[in-house]
């Protein structure tokens, strides 16, 4: 089964970064809202794997 | 003593008459008592008359009650009122539809096609007023009474009493003419999801109840509007959080509006507000008659048991469902379903009383997936909090475009039969590679046969009759006993029949099954193996071997 990678994973991390929150400029706080559901819907469904998505909230809710 | 009616009547089908019980010196002793004249009180009563057991069916009303109510009826209930001499009036009654769309606010977000599966004699969904489904049955029962149906309905007579009395159970029946005092050996207690039964015998119904409520506004139209079932998030009429539009017959439509939970009932139900809701929805210009409107709020509860000693809940007595995937009377006919052949069977000496924790772990089993799949429909419906209002909103804006979406979308899913995975009947799987949706405890999948199909050719209802299924498979006798139950056994062979080949066989060139009298699998085998298949009987009937 996949794990969860919490490896270093992304090439440019500042330039990504910058494009997140780039994408939330000029929006107020409902379209930001609605943007970040969207993108976490794209991302879980590229992702797939059920224990990957699992361990990932675990670790999301940890982190609050 | 006044005995007013709590709702109007479709049809006066059985009025009160006096029975020579209620001048009898001592309580007169039934074998089963039906409590409740519904769908699910009906069906059992049918059933269990088939069988040959006398059955008293008590209602506190004369009839079928007015509303179109439960209007979406599934394939499996369909089958198991086939079995009972039912399900075609009942099916060319109604309105057959396998599209559906789905619109948020002003703008289609997707279509979707049932895909009705071939080679079933029966469709995936109709749709048919509820007190039609009721009348079907009892029509069923009028028909044979005549030809010695040992079943008896009692009409205004209401169970004000109940006790438990070891061996049976004492009531006393409310009638017009005051009360009189009754026995059962079994009660079964079908009298819906306010079920004073339960009340009366402090039986707990525990569950969520959702903050909402629905208009139901059922109006006729000539208006070509396809047979389709349309739903909306957030509608533009801004009539409700959402808004349902069904076919029915009769040129009826059912429209569902949800309108919160802090609404005055009494305002939102005067014929002009009703009207002018259904206006705003359908256009000024469409003429329509409103034929019925009521509102309703939902609950996903049950019952920790639905058998009590001498009493057993079914229906929405033991468990309630919020509407959205048609999980009610589709469900109430699974319980009767289940419970019919096994009180048989134990009336009979042939099985042991505790057959009926079966009936309570099947049945919970099956409420179990009903509410879990009724409940997260309801959340997705009406978002229980502003961020799952965020991730609803999303999924439905994602859909329009995406079609990884689509499948998360949830304006209910729809009753499927329940398989009873685990279920202390089951014998393990004894064919291997054989499909995952005949395994132990799958109800069989219909399949054509010749010029029918397969359903009913498995099992007939006026016993509890097990079932040895052999396909391919050399099976030296006509009939197969064990336990003093005998099975007759059917050969068939999947050559050039490649839907029963997918269906029971698999990869493998020719199978074994037994199946229960609810036409659930028992158990199967790659071949004829007698002993394995006594075992297996005697597990079925919860015999201690």
């Amino acid at each position: 089964m996949a794990k969860l990678d919490t490896s270093r994973n992304l090439a440019r991390p500042d330039d990504l970064y910058a494009r997140l929150i780039q994408a939330h400029e000029g929006k107020t706080k409902a379209q930001s809202d609605a943007l970040n559901a969207r993108l976490i819907l794209l991302l879980m469904n590229h992702i797939g794997d059920e224990a990957v998505i699992a361990e990932a909230l675990r670790l999301a809710e940890g982190a609050g | 003593m006044s005995f007013a009616d709590r709702y109007t009547l479709a049809y006066r089908a059985y009025p009160y008459e006096k029975s020579a019980d209620q001048e009898s010196a001592q309580p007169v002793r039934h074998r089963v008592v039906v409590v409740g004249g519904g769908p699910v009180g009906l069906a059992l009563a049918l059933d269990l008359g088939l069988k040959g057991v006398p059955v008293l069916v008590l209602d506190d009303h004369e009839g079928i009650g007015m509303g179109s109510r439960a209007i979406c009826f599934a394939k499996r209930p369909l089958e198991i009122l086939d079995r009972l001499g039912c399900g075609e009036p009942v099916v060319e009654k109604g309105v057959v539809w396998n599209l559906g769309k789905v619109f948020h606010r002003d703008g289609l977000v997707y279509e979707f096609n049932l895909l009705p599966e071939e080679g079933h004699k029966f469709p995936a969904f109709i749709n048919l007023q509820q007190p039609y489904f009721e009348k079907f049955i009892l029509d069923r029962i009028r028909e044979l009474q005549p030809q010695g149906l040992p079943v008896e309905i009692r009409g205004k007579n209401r169970v004000d009493a109940v006790e438990q009395r070891g061996d049976h159970v004492a009531l006393t029946v409310m009638t017009p003419d005051g009360p009189y005092a009754l026995e059962a050996d079994w009660l079964l207690a079908c009298d819906g999801a306010a079920s004073p039964l339960r009340t009366m015998l402090g039986l707990g119904f525990e569950g969520e109840v959702f903050k909402d409520s629905f208009l139901i506004a059922d109006v006729r139209m000539k208006a070509d509007f396809p047979t389709e079932r349309w739903f909306w998030f957030d509608p533009p009429s801004g009539a409700g959080a959402s808004q349902l539009l069904h076919k029915q017959p009769d040129d009826v439509w059912r429209i569902d509006f949800q309108i919160g939970w802090d609404v005055d009932r009494k305002e939102e139900l005067k014929e002009e507000n009703v009207r002018r809701r259904v206006r705003n929805m359908l256009g000024e210009e469409v003429e329509f008659d409103l034929v019925w409107s009521s509102i309703y709020t939902f609950q996903c509860r049950r019952m920790s048991k639905f058998w009590h000693d001498r009493v057993i809940f079914a229906g929405d007595a033991a468990h309630q469902v919020s509407p959205f995937g048609a999980r009610g009377a589709n469900s109430g006919l699974q319980d009767t379903d289940n419970l019919a052949w096994k009180l048989k069977l134990i009336l009979d000496g042939k099985a042991p009383v505790d057959l009926l924790a079966s009936y309570d772990w099947e049945r919970i089993h099956g409420a179990k997936e009903n509410i879990l799949n009724s409940t997260r429909s309801t959340d997705f419906i009406t978002p229980k909090s502003e961020i799952s209002q965020i991730f609803r909103n999303a999924v439905l804006d994602l859909a329009a475009e995406h079609d990884f979406a689509r499948p998360l979308v949830n304006s209910g899913r729809l009753s499927v039969p329940c398989t009873y995975d685990g279920s202390p009947l089951n014998s393990p799987d004894a064919l291997p590679e054989g499909p995952a949706r005949s395994r132990p405890g799958s109800p069989c999948a219909d399949a054509p046969l010749g010029d029918g199909f397969l359903l009913a050719r498995l099992g007939d209802v006026s016993d509890a009759r097990f079932q040895i299924l052999a396909i391919d498979a050399p099976v030296p006798d006509d009939s197969f006993s064990a336990h003093g139950i005998d099975c007759p056994v059917l050969k068939l062979s999947a050559e050039g029949n490649e839907l029963l080949r997918e269906r029971y066989l698999g990869g493998q060139p020719g199978a074994v099954y037994l199946l229960r009298p609810d036409q659930h699998v028992a158990g199967r085998w790659p071949n004829w193996q007698p002993e394995a298949v006594a075992a297996a009987l005697a597990r079925a009937i919860a015999l201690e071997v």
